[in-house]
Parts: C-alpha cells; sequence; structure tokens
C-alpha cells in the first residue's frame, strides 16, 4: 500500500499536507500547533481546555451565534480543541465549502474576542461537567489513575477540563495569555479530500501564512515522570452505583520510542485481539465476569499510561483484579505465543485499507506521520516494520513498562477493598 | 451468537475476521438484530461462510450461557450506573403499557436472570433463518459472483415459517404521564420527554425528522454540532441546560420522539420544561421559516455524503431501511426529507406534540427532595 501526499511549508513555517481524494464530496481538515493542558499553570488546571473552547466562542469577525449559524448552514463542523501537548483545530465540510471552512477556522484561531458573558457560560458548562464526571464510576477511575501514576505536579497526572476549585479562579486575562503563547513554529496543517493541492496551498498562505507572532512558541517540554516505587491503590467507593470500574497500569512508552511497535503489537495480544485480547478472553468470556474488559497503550508525544481496565460486578471485583494481575505476570514472565504474534500481526496490517477508507481516517494517518516524525514511505514501510516484531521483542517490551508488582491501580464504583 | 458453532467453535469467530484484517460486531434494536463483518474485499468470503454457518448451525451451548448471562448482566449494570439511562427507562417503561417499545432492548435484570437456554434456542430457531433475514454487502464485488455464492452458501439452509408479527398497539394515550427518579449522591439533575408519533412508513415520518432537525439539527453524522438550531438556543445559551436535544428515530411501530438535557448547576428542571414548551408550542403556532429548512436539507446533504464514504455504513443504512420496508429509500431519502414543507411540519406539531400525549421524566436529586 502507499499514501501520496504533497507537502507545502507556508510563510510562516506552518508544515500543509494536502492528499487529494476525488471520489469523495468531503474536505477534511487537521491542524496541530504546539501548546496543550502541559502548559496548565499548577493551581489553574484545565486552563488550555477552557481557552481553546473560548476560541469558538466569537471573533472580530462574527459572534459565536454567527459563526455557529454559518458553519451549520454548511452542514459543515470546526473546532478547536486541546489534548496535553497540543491545541488542535479542524473541520470538515463538502469540498464545494472549502474557502469559507478555512476563513472560518483562521478566524477562530486568529482574532477570537473572549466575550465575558460567554466565558461565563461556558464555565458554567465546564463546572456542570465536572459534576457529572464525579458521579462516574468510568470517569473518576481513569483520573484518579492518572493522579496517582503521575502525580499531582506532572501534567499527565491533572485533569485536562481543570477541577472544580481551579475552574472558578480562572480569568479573561489567563484565558488571554494561553491564546497569546499559540505560534505557527512547528504546526502542521493536514488536508484530505476532494480539493486540488495548488488551491488548498493557495488558500491556506492567504489566511493564515501571514500570521506571524511577536512572541516565541511555547515550550511543550514536559518533566520526566517518576516511577512509583511501590504498588499504590486508590478506592473511591459509590455504594449507589451498580458496577465497578477498575484500571491498573503503568506508565508506557511514547510513539518514538524505538520498543513501541514491540508494546503495540503486545498490547493487541494483550487486550485488544477478538473480544479484547488475553484480559478479555479471560476477565470477560471464560470467568463472565465483565462486559468490558480490555488495555490501552496509548502511545503520544509522552509517556502516556499502559493500562488494563474493565466494568465489573462488585461481588467479582477482588477476583477479577487477581486475574487482571496474573494475566499482566504472564505476558511479563512468558513469551507470546506463535500464533498468537502471527494473529497479531495479520490484524495490525490487515486492517490498514480499513483505517484509510474515510478522508478522516487519511487525515488521521497523515497527521500521525508528522507528529511523530515517522517517514514519508510510513504506509510502504509499516507491514514490514510490524513484520519485524519477534516474541522476544514483545516480551522485552512488556518487562519493561508492565508490572504485577509496581503499579497504579484505581477502583470507583460499589466497593469499600 | 459469537459462541460457537461446530465450524468455528468459540472465540474463532472474532479472532478469524481479525486475523484477516477485519473488524466485526452485532447489535439489536427495538426493531431488528443485525451482525456485521468489514474485511478487505478479497476476504468477503470469510464473511459468508460465518453468516451462513451461524444462522443454521449455533450450538447455544448451556455453559455459554451462564457464562454470557453474567456479562449481560454486567453490561446492564454499566448502564445503571448512569442517571440518564435509568431514567430513560421508566420513561420508556411509562410510555408503552403494552407494546415492547417500553422496556429497553438490554432487558429487565430479573428477565434477564430468568430466561433459559431453551428460551434463547426456541428465539433463535424462530428469528434467525432466511425467511426472516436480509443480507446487505456493499464494497468491491463482483456482484454474479456473489450471487453465486451465496446461493451454494446460504441456499440450503431451511426456511421456517415466519415469526409471528407483533401485533400488539399501544392503546392511545389518554393524559399526560409524568415519572421522576432519585438517588443519592448524584448532584445534577437530567429532563427527559417523550411524545407518541408516528412509524417510519407514515407519510408524516420525515415531517417529523425535520421538526427534529430544526430543533436540534440534522442527525445522521455524529461529527456536526447542532449550536443555531433552536433548541440550543432556547436552553443552553440561556443557560438553563448544559446540553439539549432532541431524537426521532424512525420504527416499525409507531414510536416516540425525545427531548432530552442536562440541567444546568443552579438552574432548576421546571424551567428546562417550561423553556422547551415554549419552543413546542411555537412549532404548533407558526410555521418554521424557509432558511430553516434550507439548513436542515444542506445538512442532510452533507451529512450523507460524509456518511457513504464508509462501506460499513452504507450496509447498514440499507439494512435498516430494508428493516422498514425498503432499501431503495436510501436513494430517495434525502429527496424526501428535502421535500417536507412548513406547513408539514407545523401540521405534525399539532398533531403529535399535545400534553395528553407526552411522558415527562426528570431525575433529581434524592437529597434535595
Amino acid at each position: 500500500m502507499n499514501l501520496i501526499f504533497e507537502k507545502h511549508t507556508l510563510s510562516n513555517g506552518i508544515t500543509l499536507i494536502v492528499k487529494e481524494n476525488h471520489h469523495t464530496q468531503s474536505v477534511v481538515v487537521r491542524g496541530r500547533l504546539q501548546g496543550g493542558s502541559n502548559v496548565d499553570p499548577a493551581d489553574k488546571a484545565g486552563l488550555a481546555s477552557f481557552a481553546t473552547t473560548m476560541m469558538r466562542r466569537g471573533t472580530s469577525q462574527r459572534t459565536f451565534a454567527e459563526i455557529n449559524e454559518t458553519v451549520e448552514s454548511l452542514g459543515a463542523s470546526i473546532y478547536v480543541n486541546c489534548g496535553q501537548h497540543l491545541t488542535t483545530f479542524g473541520g470538515k465540510s463538502l469540498a464545494e465549502d472549502f474557502d469559507l471552512l478555512v476563513e472560518l477556522m483562521a478566524d477562530n484561531l486568529l482574532q477570537p474576542t473572549f466575550p465575558p458573558q460567554e466565558i461565563e457560560k461556558v464555565r458554567g458548562q465546564i463546572i456542570t461537567g465536572l459534576k457529572q464526571m464525579e458521579d462516574s464510576t468510568r470517569g473518576l477511575s481513569q483520573r484518579h489513575f492518572r493522579q496517582i501514576l503521575y502525580g499531582s505536579d506532572h501534567p499527565y497526572g491533572r485533569f485536562l477540563n481543570g477541577t472544580l476549585e481551579s475552574i472558578p479562579i480562572i480569568d479573561r486575562a489567563d484565558l488571554l495569555n494561553f491564546w497569546n503563547l499559540l505560534h505557527p513554529q512547528d504546526g502542521m496543517i493536514v488536508v484530505v479530500g476532494d480539493v486540488k493541492a495548488e488551491v488548498v496551498l493557495r488558500t491556506f498562505e492567504a489566511i493564515l501564512g501571514q500570521w506571524q507572532p511577536d512572541h516565541t512558541p511555547p515550550d511543550s517540554s514536559l518533566p520526566t515522570p517518576q516511577p512509583l516505587a511501590e504498588p499504590v491503590r486508590h478506592i473511591h467507593p459509590m455504594l449507589d452505583k451498580s458496577q465497578v470500574d477498575v484500571v491498573l497500569g503503568c506508565i508506557g512508552p511514547s510513539r518514538t520510542t524505538e520498543d513501541y511497535y514491540a508494546a503495540y503489537v503486545g498490547d493487541t495480544i494483550l487486550g485488544q485481539l477478538g473480544l479484547g485480547g488475553r484480559i478479555g478472553k479471560n476477565v470477560r468470556d471464560t470467568e463472565g465476569m465483565a462486559y468490558y474488559a480490555r488495555t490501552n497503550l496509548a502511545g503520544g508525544l509522552g509517556p502516556a499510561p499502559w493500562y488494563v481496565y474493565a466494568g465489573v460486578n462488585p461481588s467479582n471485583v477482588d477476583r477479577a483484579i487477581e486475574l487482571m494481575l496474573a494475566e499482566v505476570h504472564r505476558f511479563r514472565e512468558e513469551p507470546v505465543t506463535d500464533q498468537e504474534l502471527a494473529d497479531a500481526k495479520s490484524y495490525l496490517t490487515g486492517i490498514l485499507p480499513l483505517q484509510m477508507e474515510t478522508n478522516e481516517g487519511v487525515a488521521s494517518i497523515l497527521l500521525q506521520i508528522h507528529l511523530f516524525q515517522l517517514g514519508d514511505d510510513f504506509i510502504t514501510r509499516y507491514p514490514d516494520l510490524i513484520n519485524a516484531i519477534t516474541k522476544a521483542d514483545v516480551q522485552a517490551a512488556a518487562q519493561n513498562y508492565l508490572s504485577d508488582e509496581v503499579y497504579a491501580m484505581s477502583i470507583a464504583g460499589p466497593y469499600e477493598g | 451468537m459469537f459462541k460457537g458453532t461446530p465450524t468455528f467453535p468459540k472465540g474463532s469467530i472474532m479472532l478469524e475476521v481479525n486475523r484477516n484484517g477485519g473488524v466485526l460486531n452485532g447489535f439489536t434494536s427495538q426493531d431488528y438484530t443485525a451482525y456485521f463483518e468489514v474485511l478487505p474485499s478479497d476476504r468477503l468470503e470469510l464473511g459468508l461462510r460465518i453468516e451462513s454457518d451461524r444462522m443454521a448451525n449455533s450450538l447455544i451451548d448451556p455453559d455459554e450461557v451462564a457464562s454470557e448471562r453474567t456479562v449481560i448482566i454486567s453490561e446492564r449494570e454499566g448502564s445503571e450506573n448512569n442517571p440518564e439511562w435509568a431514567l430513560y427507562e421508566e420513561v420508556m417503561a411509562a410510555a408503552f403499557r403494552l407494546h415492547p417499545y417500553g422496556h429497553m432492548v438490554i432487558g429487565w435484570k430479573e428477565d434477564l436472570h430468568n430466561i433459559t437456554r431453551d428460551d434463547l434456542f426456541q428465539h433463535y430457531k424462530t428469528y434467525y433463518g432466511p425467511h426472516n433475514a436480509v443480507l446487505v454487502i456493499v464494497g468491491d464485488i463482483d456482484v454474479d459472483a456473489v450471487l453465486t455464492r451465496i446461493e451454494t452458501l446460504f441456499g440450503s439452509i431451511p426456511a421456517g415459517p415466519l415469526p409471528p408479527p407483533v401485533t400488539i398497539k399501544e392503546p392511545p394515550q389518554q393524559s399526560e404521564r409524568r415519572v421522576v427518579v432519585r438517588r443519592p449522591n448524584s448532584a445534577t439533575r437530567y429532563f427527559h420527554s417523550v411524545y407518541h408519533t408516528c412509524e417510519g412508513t407514515h407519510a408524516d415520518a420525515f415531517a417529523v425528522l425535520m421538526l427534529e432537525s430544526i430543533l436540534s439539527g440534522a442527525s445522521f453524522d455524529s461529527s456536526t454540532t447542532h449550536r443555531s438550531a433552536r433548541l440550543y438556543k432556547a436552553l443552553v445559551e440561556t443557560e438553563i441546560a448544559a446540553s439539549a436535544g432532541a431524537s426521532y428515530r424512525p420504527s416499525i411501530n409507531p414510536g416516540t420522539i425525545h427531548f432530552s438535557g442536562t440541567v444546568r448547576d443552579s438552574r432548576t428542571l421546571t424551567e428546562f420544561e417550561t423553556a422547551l414548551e415554549t419552543e413546542i408550542q411555537r412549532l404548533i403556532d407558526e410555521p418554521v421559516a424557509e432558511a430553516e429548512l434550507a439548513k436542515v436539507r444542506k445538512q442532510a446533504r452533507a451529512q450523507f455524503a460524509y456518511m457513504m464514504e464508509r462501506v460499513s455504513s452504507q450496509a447498514r443504512w440499507l439494512g435498516w431501511l430494508e428493516m422498514m420496508g425498503d432499501w431503495r429509500r436510501l436513494d430517495t431519502f434525502v429527496d424526501n426529507l428535502a421535500a417536507v414543507t412548513a406547513e408539514d411540519v407545523q401540521q405534525v406539531a399539532q398533531k403529535y406534540l399535545k400534553p395528553a400525549n407526552r411522558i415527562v421524566g426528570c431525575f433529581e436529586p434524592l437529597d434535595e427532595s
């Protein structure tokens, strides 16, 4: 398989990647800029998320209502969001509306006005969302897991959306400060769809290419997280709920570490293949304990967690934890079987066409290629990369990251230990 | 149905599909059950073999039933954790006293405990057969070759008698019903109301869909927002609600249109309900604007374009429309929606959105009452 695309650089340094696809009627845009929740001040968790939400709430050209009316009248969508390292922006429309789509996206990026009334509306929405999370076993189990795994000093240990303490004290100046950090350096935009590359380049250069802020780009570096020295368990009893959520794991690889693909193939075996890999098979299938039981290996710009998680009946929690730990132990101590390795490889290489079926899927892959500098020929090399992984590689990755002795475990639901 | 035939023993269906670079799943809706595989186009044979095999030869092994029972109960308990789901269940149970639309697809927990292996096997024998099935294939295929293969694999499966149709008719509702769900330690208030409406093949169905889309945006694709739609402006912009929307999913028997949302901290369910009623009254009193109709038409056209990029979405739509009576409606769906007029919308609002025809549900924290 091959993925042909064009790459250009705008005058301000933003990389523009374009893939024409005239078998569709849509166009998808995905953009990334440096700076996300990793730049939240320690007492103002949620600032980046709040600020990027606010960037959609009114510009010097259009009020929030006018933006919505314009975008939605096209049957299009635009967004500005943030992750832990990056500000993300983009949109989707029919190709016939491409020019207006780009203008609306750029408007949000370059000319937001942070209207005070809108700030208070969004603040209220965020607080409602945070309160809803206080009632969610899945949300709380995940949030506490990250807190105990990374500690509250590390950006990965803090909740991207903030807290009930931090959101009320964020003011308009804070939000503007975040927006003023954004910078085209190391920025990238991916465009896929029924558009001509030269039109895309011309349009973006005209609308975004002259953006040259005076300040320097934000610092996107992260402190190295401190690995745990001993196992940490956190239980959050919620006795009125029917189900318990359990998360168990360790700090995993980033996307660019050398053993990432070994971990990725291993994770497919441990918690993805079939009904959730070995974890799904033994916790859900064999013992019938959970509706969902699988793993997650995020592998982003930094060392994201690698973990096992399940939703279990309260009377089964101890047994489910025992099983999860036993599977992690087995995964470390014994090489995976030849069959498992072959199955994982044929799955990961086989689903590539499916992942590239839509403009959104292709945009996502192009973004990964450039964010993680995987190489322009990545898609061509990908099957060989995966097929080269050996049982020893998988076991080494398992031992490098996962442990059934030193781990973080977070439980939320009708369970008190 | 994933747990084994003599040819595909337990666990192997999923593994085989994954191994061949595919994904799969199944789902049950109110009206039908579907199973699907998405595979590289040169692996179609595997999908056909799996579906023909399990249509005829599923074991429904008793030990597997026991194990799967706890899994399904676990799935239900996950839903029970969610106050919005708990409210939705109560509202639907109040909306339908006779018709099976009144119970959740997952079923009541007591029933899940009591269903036997024989119940399941009987269900399988009654409903799972060529007499009651539609096979949909979308992709890069040679139609003649595929038809021959289908005849070979499925042709010998005996057709049973047609399953008994669902003939229960829900008696017309005489007056408004209200339900309240309260739980401790839940800080958020939720609202969910439904009105009885028509079946998907009724002449009013597209007008109801247009009404829903004007209130809450066209919803044929999950990526699009609806902040310029009426309910957002009336409920979210005014800070009464953190979220608010309408939903109508055409069904085989007369179904419901839903209105739901999350009340903002420090606002009340009464405020939500009052604001919603104002919007409903507007639809009853005044024809909608041409610009609003035009917006929905464009949204539908765009969202269909997005949707059609996936073979699996096309197949899902074809299957659903065939369940509703005619798969060919995919080609005319957007045009039929576009043909709805302002008068049509006002008429269905007046016909269906009457207080006597609704069930109103409120979720509130127990500590407050």
